[in-house]
């Protein structure tokens, strides 16, 4: 087997820049690669293009970066809880790129399956298709959308396995395995990290030839945005 | 009396058939999810990746990795299923979801809708609302028919930026129910106690009414 492992978050960011355009999973705060945001934050690199679902919160998730001005260019498809962002937006200071998030979940798949571009439905006639190339297929209009070109992904799983392979729990799997496809440099961070051969290969999510850099994470916050409950009868 | 919200999600849940998967939106749309008519099944599905959505879970049971679009807490129903955000919207623009319920600022009498951005105000994104309107088969808005300042939000033309176009087939607000025809807005059912002369005033839009127009029933 070949082993993807890095001993720790320093290694697993090895090589990352100023200037780099940067994938990193998660659907609101689940599923966020937590470590190596934070790690993003400690290198201090500036002027990141990220594509994420969406932008964190303010003082939590890619958050910690747009408080530090490390991030150019957003490209998400709803940002709606971060007052930072709304701010920075507003102001003109970081640029968005606002996309619909089927799209948004495709480009990243179509990046990582060789599929350099593709039509969907989605935005036909808003201002999300203005200079976009369109076309009818069978009396239906579509938008064309195109791959990215991200220099690194960052995703993050449940267990993994030396080998790269990954497993993802309930919702924190979202834009995580499509990403991982996609990064031309993937780092998985992991709650559990197990030799190769622990994980049933029937139930793997993502296998390791998607990832270049696997590492056991630690202090998972795994913060909930809106805990809503069922009061005890 | 108009309806409030619970009443709009209560006549939405009228319109759910046996067998289908459905999307809700943020807001009242989430509400439908509690309204089901006995003796039918039906899937709710949110886009995030989860298939068979049940209740928020039991006090001190939340599970940070599971979670509905809301990003509330949520649960899953025996026999639901987890996937990726790109199988999600598979299922969407592959119209395997029948039914997609959501929120609107604006509505046009030829079916387009406003619902994402205002904008210099207020820019949140349209998350999966896009995908969601290009592609369903049935489209139900569940909305305020006036603004708060009493102005219509049913329209001849949406003002704010699109979501997407001649999508929306059906209308329950606080007043009625309408249907999206290509002749205009078509009156099907009245609030309780709402007359069509209140319906008409809070309507910008072209409305047609033909015949008696019932008032809905809602238990």
């Amino acid at each position: 087997m070949i082993n993807k492992v890095v001993k720790n978050v320093e290694d697993a960011l090895q090589g990352v820049q100023s200037g780099m355009t940067l994938m990193l999973g998660g659907f609101g705060l689940c599923g966020i690669p937590e470590n190596s945001i934070s790690q993003l934050e400690k290198l201090g690199v500036t002027d990141l293009t990220c594509i994420s679902n969406n932008a964190g919160v303010d003082n939590f998730g890619l958050g910690l970066l747009l408080q530090k001005r490390q991030i150019k260019k957003m490209i998400s498809s709803y940002v709606g809880e971060n007052d930072e962002f709304e701010r920075q937006m507003l102001s003109g200071e970081l640029e968005v790129d606002l996309i619909p998030q089927g799209t948004l979940a495709e480009r990243c798949r179509a990046t990582g399956a060789g599929i350099p571009a593709f039509y969907t439905p989605a935005g036909y006639g808003t201002e999300v298709a203005e200079g976009k190339e369109t076309r009818e297929f069978n009396g239906k209009m579509y938008v064309l959308e195109h791959a990215f070109t991200p220099d690194y992904a960052f995703v993050k799983a449940w267990k993994g396995d030396t080998a790269g392979n990954l497993i993802f729990k309930g919702t924190a799997r979202n834009f995580n395995p499509l990403m991982a496809m996609a990064g031309k440099i993937t780092v998985a961070e992991v709650e559990e990290l197990v030799p190769a051969g622990e994980l049933d290969p029937n139930q793997i999510h993502t296998s390791g030839i998607f990832v270049q850099r696997i590492f056991q994470g630690k202090d998972y916050e795994k913060r909930i945005e809106q805990r809503t409950v069922t009061p005890k009868s | 009396m108009a309806l409030d919200k619970i009443g709009i999600a209560k006549r939405i849940a009228q319109e759910l058939r046996d067998g289908w998967y459905v999307n809700l939106g943020i807001g009242i749309p989430t509400l439908v999810a509690n309204y089901i008519p006995n003796g039918i099944d039906v899937e709710f599905q949110s886009e995030n990746g989860l298939l068979g959505m049940g209740p928020f879970p039991i006090e001190g049971e939340e599970d940070a990795d599971l979670i509905n679009a809301g990003k509330q807490t949520v649960t899953i129903l025996d026999g639901g299923s987890l996937f990726d955000s790109a199988n999600s919207f598979a299922m969407i623009r592959g119209q395997h979801v029948q039914l997609t319920v959501l929120g609107a600022m604006e509505v046009a009498e030829n079916g387009d809708i406003a619902n994402w951005k205002i904008p210099g105000k207020m820019v949140k994104g349209m998350g999966g609302a896009m995908d969601l309107v290009a592609s369903a088969e049935n489209i139900i808005v569940a909305m305020m028919h006036t603004n708060k300042h009493g102005k219509s939000k049913l329209l001849k033309k949406c003002s704010l930026p699109l979501t997407g176009v001649g999508c929306v087939k059906k209308i329950v607000s606080n007043l009625a129910v309408l249907e999206v025809t290509e002749n205009g807005f078509k009156l099907l059912e009245r609030a309780p106690g709402v007359s069509v002369e209140e319906i008409k005033n809070a309507t910008e839009g072209k409305l047609i009414i033909e015949g008696d127009i019932p008032e809905m029933t809602i238990n």
